[in-house]
C-alpha cells in the first residue's frame, strides 16, 4: 500500500514539473482584497478592452461589488442610454470583426478561468514589433495573436532579440515598465473578480460551513460511542 | 405480508398501517434489519452513494429551472447560473463536485466489495445490479458534460461518440443516429438533455431500489466474509453479530456523512475546479465545431478507461479492437462473482497471491488513470536503438504494460484464487 | 445483550440526540434557503424589469401613450380640461372613489386625480378582474352609450373606468386600476419604477 502511494505521488509530480516546461508565464499579481486595484482595472477594462472585446456575462451592476458605487458606474462608466443592469456588451458585430482582425475577438468574461491569470498578465506584456504580420505586432505568448497592441502607446514599442530571444523594449511609452506592469496587473486582477463575481463570497460562506460541519462531526462522534458503549 | 405482530393498530400510525406497510417496513429495512457488527469505514461508501445520488438529483431540479439545451444558448445559460441566479453558483459547483465525488464514492465501494468478496454467493445480484449501476452512471456523466456545450464538452461528446463509428458495418450510420445530425449539435445537446435529466436518473433509482432490495434479502456481508445468519440467538431468531441497522449504522453513517460533507464543502468553497479535474480549463470556452483544443482529456474518471482504448493498437487498420477493449474493461467486473473461486470471501483470510494480484490491479487502475490524462508522449520516445520498441512513447508502452494486467486480474482469477492458500475463517465476526 | 453492561447514559444519550438532530435540522434548512432564493427573480429578470424613462411632454393633451414597465403596458394620459372637468362630476358610480384600497396607488397619488400632477395619469393598463389589458375609449358617449363619461373598457368581461382608472360599479373587476410608483425627473421626464421621494 505504502508502494502504491509512493508510487502514485512519483507520476504527479512528474505532471507538474512537465506541465510547468511549456511558457514560461509571469506571476500575476493578482489580489481580490485590493478594492483600489480591481477599480482601476475595471476602469482600464471598460475603457481599452470593451471596445473590441464583449464581456456580456458580466454586468455594470457587480462592479459594485468591488466597491463602486451605483452613481459612479452610472456617471463614468455606462454610455447614457445603457442602464445599469446592462451587460458588458458591444455594438460591434463578430462577422465584422472577423473581417478587420482575421478573427472574432473573443468575449473575456471567463477568459481568466480558461486561459489562468498568469497567462493575461503575460500576454498584455508579450507584444512586440513584428513587421511580417498584417497588424505590425506579433506575441511571445500567444504566436501570431490576431490581436494588435492596443496598448502601445503605453508600454512602448518592444522587439525580440534574434539572439536571446528576450523582449527588449526599443522605444519608451508613456508608462515606465513598472507603471505598465501596474497597469496590466490591474487589468489582470479585475478579469480574474469578473470571471466569477462571486468568489470571495463564495469562500466566506466556507468557513461558516466548515465550522459548523466540524460541530456536527464532533456531535455524531460522541453520538455513536454513546450508542456502541456496549458493542464487544 | 404485513404480519399483524409488526403492526400498530392505533392512532395516526395504526390507521396508515392498516392501509400501507409503514411500521413493518422500517422494521424490515431499519430497526429490525440486521447488520454484521464489525463494519469498517468501508462500509460508509454505499449510504454516500446514496445520498450523493440523492444530491445529484436535487440540485440537478434546480439546475434545470434555469438551464437552456440549446446550442445558441446553453453555455451563455451555464454562465447565467453562476452569476445572475441566487445562489446558482452554490448549486452549480454542488452538481459538479458531486458528480465527481459520486465516482470516487463508487470506486471505493467497488474496492470493498473486491476486498471483502461481497460478490460471492449468495451475493451475485447484488453485485450484478451494482455494476448496471455503475454502467449507467458513466452513461449519465457522459451526457450531462455535454451540457455546458464548452470546448472540452464538445470535442469529449464528438470522441465518444465517433467510437461508435469503429464498430464494423453498422458503425458510422449509428453514429449519426446518436448525433442526429452529422456532427455533434443542437440535436445532439437536446436529446443528450432529456437521456441526462430523466431516462438515465429515472433508471438509475430503479436500479437503486433493486440494488437495496436484494442486499435485504440476502443481508451485509462484512470485513470477516463470514455469514451472520449462521449463528442465530435460539429464542428470539435474531443473529448473534447482527445490531439492528438503526439506530447503531444511522449514527455510525452520520460520522462518514460528516466527514463526506467537509470534504465536499472543503472542495465547494475553496477549490470547485479542482486544478481542472473536476472543472477543465478550456470547458470555459464555448463549443466551437471548428477549433479543437490542443490536449483533450476526459474528466479524471473515465481515464483509466481512456487509457486502455489508446493502449490497444489497431489491427487491420480498425480502431474497433480498442474501443472492444475498452468497453471489456468496465464490462468484465460483470464476471467477478465466477471468476472467483475462492474457498473463502474477505481479503483477511485470502493468501498472498490474491493480495499481490488485486494491488496490481489497483496500480494499473491509477496509472492507467493517470495516463488517461496527458499527451501520449509525455514520457517522450523510446530511442531507435531499442529493439522492437524503438522510436514508440514510453507512455504508451507502459499503458500497455499495464492495460493487460488490468485484464489479467480477471482473467487468470480463476487459477490464482484456487491456487492461493486461504486461512481458515472464524465461524463469528471479529472486532476491530 | 447490550443492557448486561447497564452503562447506558440515558440522560446523556438524549441530550446528544437532542443536539445532533437540531444541528441537522439547522444544516438542512440552511441548505434549502439558497435552493429557495435561486427561484426569486434573477439579476437579469431584475435588469429587465429595471426603471424605465418616458417623456410626458411627448403626449400633447388629451392623448395617451403607451409604454411597457416589467412587461406590463403602461399608459401616460395626458388629460384636456374637459376631460379632468369629467372627474369631478360628484360620480355615485364609482366602486372607490375615495381610493380606500390603498395598494393600487402610492401615497402621493393618494388624491383626486390620482396622479403627481393633476393632469398626466400614469397607470398600469391591466384589468384588476383576470389581467387582460383594457382598451382606452377616450371619446364620451360615441360607442360606449350616452351615459359614458371617457375612460377604458375591458373587452373580455366588460369593466369599466374611468379616466383616473377608478372602476364603475357593477363592473367584475373589484379594486381601480393600478397606479405604478413613478416620479419626475424634471418638468417633462418621468421614471417610472421607482418611487418619489416623500416631502417633508
Amino acid at each position: 500500500m505504502k508502494k502504491l502511494i509512493l508510487a502514485i505521488c512519483l507520476l504527479f509530480s512528474i505532471h507538474l514539473s512537465l506541465g510547468a516546461s511549456d511558457i514560461q508565464l509571469l506571476k500575476a499579481p493578482v489580489n481580490l482584497e485590493d478594492k483600489q486595484s480591481l477599480q482601476r482595472g475595471a476602469r482600464n477594462f471598460i475603457n481599452y478592452c470593451l471596445n473590441c472585446h464583449s464581456a456580456s456575462y458580466m454586468r455594470y451592476n457587480q462592479l459594485q461589488l468591488i466597491g463602486l458605487s451605483e452613481e459612479t458606474i452610472k456617471k463614468d462608466l455606462l454610455f447614457t442610454s445603457d442602464k445599469i443592469g446592462n451587460p458588458m456588451s458591444i455594438s460591434m458585430g463578430a462577422d465584422d470583426a472577423k473581417k478587420w482582425f482575421g478573427a472574432a475577438p473573443p468575449n473575456l468574461t471567463v477568459t481568466a478561468r480558461s486561459r489562468g491569470e498568469d497567462w493575461i498578465y503575460s500576454y498584455l506584456r508579450g507584444f512586440y514589433r513584428d513587421t511580417s504580420r498584417e497588424m505590425g505586432w506579433n506575441n511571445s505568448v500567444y504566436k501570431n495573436s490576431a490581436m494588435p497592441h492596443i496598448l502601445w502607446e503605453l508600454q512602448g514599442e518592444q522587439i525580440l532579440d534574434p539572439k536571446t530571444y528576450e523582449l527588449v523594449l526599443q522605444r519608451p511609452g508613456k508608462l515606465s515598465p513598472k507603471e505598465y506592469d501596474q497597469f496590466i496587473g490591474d487589468i489582470t486582477n479585475y478579469m480574474v473578480f469578473m470571471a466569477e463575481p462571486n468568489q470571495q463570497k463564495r469562500k466566506q460562506i466556507g468557513y461558516y460551513v466548515l465550522a459548523f460541519l466540524f460541530l456536527l462531526l464532533v456531535l455524531a462522534i460522541n453520538l455513536k460511542k454513546e450508542y456502541w458503549k456496549n458493542i464487544k | 405480508m404485513a404480519n399483524s405482530k409488526n403492526n400498530e393498530s392505533t392512532g395516526l400510525i395504526g390507521w396508515i398501517d392498516e392501509r400501507f406497510p409503514l411500521s413493518s417496513f422500517i422494521k424490515n429495512h431499519l430497526t429490525e434489519y440486521y447488520a454484521p457488527k464489525n463494519f469498517n469505514f468501508w462500509y460508509f461508501f454505499g449510504a454516500l452513494a446514496l445520498f450523493v445520488f440523492v444530491m445529484q438529483i436535487l440540485t440537478g431540479i434546480f439546475l434545470t429551472m434555469h438551464y437552456k439545451p440549446d446550442a445558441a444558448e446553453a453555455f451563455a445559460s451555464v454562465e447565467y447560473i453562476m452569476r445572475d441566479v441566487s445562489f446558482g453558483w452554490l448549486i452549480r459547483y454542488m452538481h459538479s463536485t458531486g458528480a465527481s465525488l459520486f465516482f470516487v464514492v463508487i470506486y471505493l465501494h467497488m474496492f470493498r466489495g473486491l476486498m471483502y468478496g461481497s460478490y460471492k454467493k449468495p451475493r451475485e445480484l447484488l453485485w450484478l445490479f451494482g455494476v448496471l449501476i455503475f454502467l449507467l452512471l458513466m452513461a449519465e456523466a457522459f451526457f450531462g458534460y455535454l451540457l455546458p456545450w464548452g470546448q472540452m464538452s464538445y470535442w469529449g461528446a464528438q470522441v465518444i461518440v465517433n467510437l461508435f463509428t469503429t464498430i464494423p458495418f453498422i458503425g458510422p450510420d449509428l453514429a449519426e443516429w446518436v448525433r442526429g445530425d452529422y456532427l455533434v449539435s443542437d440535436a445532439t445537446l437536446n436529446r443528450f438533455f432529456a437521456f441526462h435529466v430523466i431516462a438515465l436518473p429515472l433508471a438509475l433509482a430503479g436500479l437503486i431500489f433493486g440494488h437495496l432490495i436484494a442486499l435485504h434479502e440476502v443481508g451485509s456481508n462484512n470485513p470477516d466474509g463470514v455469514e451472520i445468519k449462521a449463528f442465530k440467538d435460539k429464542k428470539t431468531g435474531i443473529p448473534l453479530d447482527g445490531i439492528p441497522f438503526h439506530p447503531y449504522y444511522t449514527v455510525k453513517d452520520l460520522i462518514g456523512l460528516s466527514v463526506f460533507l467537509i470534504v465536499f464543502a472543503s472542495i465547494i468553497f475553496f477549490a470547485p475546479e479542482m486544478g481542472g479535474y473536476f472543472l477543465e480549463h478550456n470547458n470555459f470556452v464555448p463549443a466551437n465545431p471548428l477549433v479543437t483544443p490542443d490536449h483533450i482529456a476526459p474528466v479524471w474518471y473515465f481515464t483509466p478507461y481512456y487509457s486502455i482504448l489508446r493502449a490497444v493498437p489497431p489491427i487491420l487498420n480498425s480502431q474497433f479492437p480498442g474501443v472492444a477493449a475498452m468497453g471489456l474493461s468496465v464490462l468484465i467486473f460483470f464476471f467477478v462473482p465466477w471468476l472467483d473461486k475462492s474457498p473463502v470471501r474477505s481479503i483477511r483470510y485470502k493468501g498472498l497471491l490474491y493480495k499481490k494480484w488485486l494491488t496490481a490491479f489497483v496500480l494499473s487502475f491509477f496509472v492507467l488513470g493517470y495516463l488517461g490524462t496527458v499527451p501520449s508522449n509525455i514520457w517522450g520516445q523510446f530511442s531507435s536503438a531499442v529493439p522492437l520498441l524503438g522510436n514508440g512513447d514510453i507512455a504508451t508502452f507502459v499503458a500497455r504494460i499495464f492495460t493487460i494486467i488490468y485484464f489479467l486480474f480477471f482473467i487468470l482469477m480463476p487459477f490464482y484464487s484456487k491456487k492461493d492458500k486461504t486461512k481458515t475463517v472464524p465461524n463469528r465476526v471479529t472486532m476491530p | 445483550m447490550a443492557n448486561g453492561n447497564n452503562k447506558v447514559d440515558l440522560k446523556r444519550r438524549k441530550f446528544l440526540l437532542a443536539a445532533t438532530s437540531v444541528t441537522g435540522a439547522i444544516g438542512a434548512s440552511a441548505l434549502a434557503l439558497p435552493f429557495a432564493s435561486s427561484m426569486l427573480p434573477s439579476e437579469k429578470a431584475k435588469a429587465a424589469g429595471a426603471a424605465v424613462e418616458f417623456d410626458v411632454g411627448s403626449v400633447g393633451p388629451g392623448e395617451i401613450k403607451t409604454t411597457e414597465w416589467r412587461g406590463q403596458p403602461v399608459w401616460i394620459l395626458n388629460r384636456s380640461k374637459d376631460m379632468l372637468k369629467s372627474l369631478d362630476v360628484k360620480n355615485n358610480n364609482l366602486s372607490d372613489p375615495n381610493l380606500k384600497v390603498v395598494s393600487q396607488q402610492p401615497t402621493y397619488c393618494q388624491n383626486a386625480t390620482r396622479s403627481i400632477k393633476s393632469n398626466v395619469l400614469v397607470v398600469v393598463g391591466i384589468c384588476t378582474h383576470l389581467g387582460c389589458s383594457p382598451s382606452p375609449k377616450l371619446e364620451k358617449k360615441g360607442d360606449m352609450g350616452n351615459e359614458w363619461e371617457g375612460g377604458f373598457f375591458c373587452p373580455c368581461h366588460g369593466s369599466k373606468f374611468d379616466l383616473a382608472g377608478r372602476v364603475y360599479k357593477g363592473s367584475p373587476a373589484p379594486t381601480n386600476l393600478v397606479v405604478p410608483p413613478h416620479k419626475y425627473l424634471d418638468d417633462n421626464i418621468i421614471i417610472i419604477g421607482e418611487d418619489q421621494e416623500e416631502k417633508a
